[in-house]
């Protein structure tokens, strides 16, 4: 990956926020999102962490929109989300799904290149600053090189950085994924979040690991059964206090050199 | 900035290359039609020569050579010419829907005839054609449209709301498939009259016996307009590549684009179905060889599986009348053996991955 020049050029990050999200499917008597508020300033990286079956998914989804919450509004900026033209959206926020299985025979190149449709007309063919916005995308996750090799000869770690790659040519100003360190190895796992960091994009992302999160977020937002347990800069938020309640963990939490560290001892004692 | 601008200047293609290319495609295309549609209408038997075929076709065509005697003339222009074309229209129809299933559901075994959309249109038209609803090709075609719509309609209900695997997919449209096959035999033997039977054979597996050039203009009508609303949502069918949601981040209409979906296979396969019956497997044979040749982007898979699907339909069609001559197999019955093995051999590419 190339370590200078990964600020994403000409895109103004702006703040991203949600007031009173709440989200309730049926058969389930407790709401999954129960009147959940955040705020994503603009170009820098919020986590949302919290235990299986929290809603941090479902809070990213209602960002995104692909999810309509029965209550609550998504903002960007000041403007609200919903307000804004369907391809505007999709130049302004790209999603980088959990799991992006697919049965076809797209070659890489192809796939990143879904990345223009909300940029190119519906007829267009793909014009030079498309391309060239997808060889740098493959570039900042590492892939150059791969664009011929077809979506099922890849490893799930790679189908991860390629999926990113499709996100960073959307070039937009805000970027939202849901564990995008599944299947990554570690040495891939810590390359792509501080790639994201160094976006300068406004990101918010879902991590399952604690020390992750500790390490690339300069916010996070902790969900626990629904609901906001905690929100703020990292290390306000991030305590043994609030491993112990809402993970259920032992915990130590130090910092070394200015940076974070979260060390799991154990289960906490019931 | 200087570095990414150059790199922009070395990937701009040519524009003359781009449509000298594509000229030549358009035109290869034509010519390997043209070749085949030619072979169709001159092979069979009553032994006419290819050169009368040629005359024939010609004087019709408006070209200056001498008639043909009128009971020749009238086997090569009036049978073989609409049978050949019409082979061609519905294959290209057939593959297309092929193509456009697959996209939506995201399953390789996704085609008009394993999800029962054809039985179903059967089922309709026969329902028109025995209760005497209305008469002529028009409102066959409308019978067969509200019949598919309700084998497609049953099959999506059946599935329910849950994002379906693909095996529970293939297998509510061949249930769903099988009841209204069992339906258009009911109507046919309980109501029809004596021709109930051989009409039995054609509703179910397909033939184009009963061609005509009335049948011919209709189809190409509907598929040439499918085509073309096709060609406007290429784009966002490859978007679906990773699921609606991937879809709709994209900027994808995803209802829109899914009822364009639905509207076009279910208005050309209705329209194929009133035309030629139940002919199955083209949708899962043709896209899948086409897209070894042409990769699986929409805007080349389209226009190629629509191609292929004319070439393949009208070469099955000349085998199911030449294979055992005298006797003619219906096409229906080509496709199927053909087919087959291919469901079986996509099935265990599926499942190895």
């Amino acid at each position: 990956m190339s370590g200078t020049a990964v600020r994403t050029r000409g895109v103004r990050p702006v703040e991203i926020s949600g007031q009173g999200l709440t989200v309730r499917v049926r058969g389930r008597p407790t709401p999954i999102l129960d009147d959940v508020g955040l705020s994503a300033p603009a170009g820098r990286v919020t986590g949302l962490i919290g235990p299986n079956g929290s809603g941090k998914s479902t809070l990213l989804h209602a960002l995104a929109g692909s999810i309509s919450p029965q209550a609550g509004l998504v903002r960007l900026g000041d403007r609200p989300f919903g307000e804004l033209p369907r391809r505007e959206r999709a130049r302004t926020v790209a999603v980088m799904e959990q799991n992006s299985d697919s049965d076809t025979d797209l070659a890489v190149a192809d796939v990143v290149a879904l990345g223009r449709l909300p940029h190119r007309g519906r007829m267009a063919p793909a014009r030079p600053q498309d391309a060239a916005a997808c060889a740098r995308a493959l570039d900042l996750v590492g892939m150059t090189g791969t664009e011929h090799r077809r979506w099922r000869t890849l490893s799930g770690g790679e189908r991860q950085r390629v999926q990113a790659a499709r996100a960073l040519a959307q070039e937009p100003a805000v970027l939202l994924l849901d564990e995008p360190t599944n299947h990554l190895d570690v040495q891939h796992q810590h390359e792509l979040l501080s790639l994201l960091a160094a976006t300068g994009l406004t990101v918010v992302v879902v991590l399952h690991d604690l020390a992750l999160a500790a390490r690339y977020c300069d916010r996070l937002v902790v969900l626990h059964e629904g609901r906001t347990h905690a929100a703020g800069p990292t290390h306000e938020v991030l305590t043994a206090d609030t491993l112990r309640t809402v993970f259920g963990v032992r915990a130590d939490v130090s910092r070394h050199a200015g940076a974070l560290r979260v060390e799991v001892l154990g289960a906490a004692a019931g | 900035m200087t570095m990414s601008s150059s790199r922009s200047a070395e990937l701009a293609r040519p524009v003359a290359a781009t449509v000298g290319r594509t000229v030549g495609t358009a035109l290869g295309t034509a010519l390997v039609l043209t070749a085949v549609a030619f072979a169709a209408v001159g092979t069979g038997g009553g032994d006419i020569t290819w050169s009368e075929t040629a005359r024939s076709l010609g004087a019709h065509l408006g070209l200056p050579v001498a008639p043909l005697p009128s009971l020749v003339d009238s086997v090569v222009w009036e049978l073989r010419a609409p049978r050949a074309l019409l082979a061609a229209v519905a294959g290209a129809g057939l593959a297309t829907c092929g193509v456009v299933l697959q996209a939506v559901t995201r399953n390789a075994l996704a085609e008009p005839y394993l999800l029962g959309i054809s039985s179903g249109a059967s089922t309709g038209a026969v329902l028109v054609l025995v209760m005497g609803l209305g008469s002529g090709a028009v409102s066959l075609a409308g019978g067969a449209l509200a019949g598919g719509l309700a084998a497609f309609g049953l099959v999506l209900l059946l599935l329910g709301r849950s994002a379906a695997g693909a095996d529970r997919l293939v297998l509510t449209g061949v249930v769903v498939g099988q009841l209204f096959a069992a339906l258009t035999s009911l109507v046919l033997l309980g109501w029809g009259d004596a021709d109930a039977a051989r009409g039995l054979t054609y509703w179910l597996t397909g033939s184009l016996a009963a061609a005509r050039w009335p049948s011919v203009l209709l189809c190409a009508t509907v598929v040439g307009v499918a085509l073309l609303a096709l060609r406007l949502i290429a784009s966002d069918l490859d978007a679906f590549a990773f699921g609606a949601r991937t879809a709709a981040s994209l900027g994808v209409p995803v209802a829109a684009v899914r009822a364009v979906a639905l509207v076009t296979t279910a208005g050309v396969t209705a329209v194929v179905v009133s035309s030629v019956g139940a002919i199955g497997f083209v949708g899962l044979i043709v896209p899948h060889a086409v897209r070894a040749l042409v990769g699986p982007l929409h805007h080349r898979l389209l226009p190629a599986s629509a191609v292929g699907g004319a070439v393949f339909l009208m070469l099955a069609d000349t085998v199911a009348r030449t294979a055992l001559a005298p006797k003619q197999l219906p096409a229906g019955v080509v496709t199927a053996l053909l087919g087959v093995p291919a469901f079986l051999l996509i099935l265990h590419r599926r499942e190895r991955r």
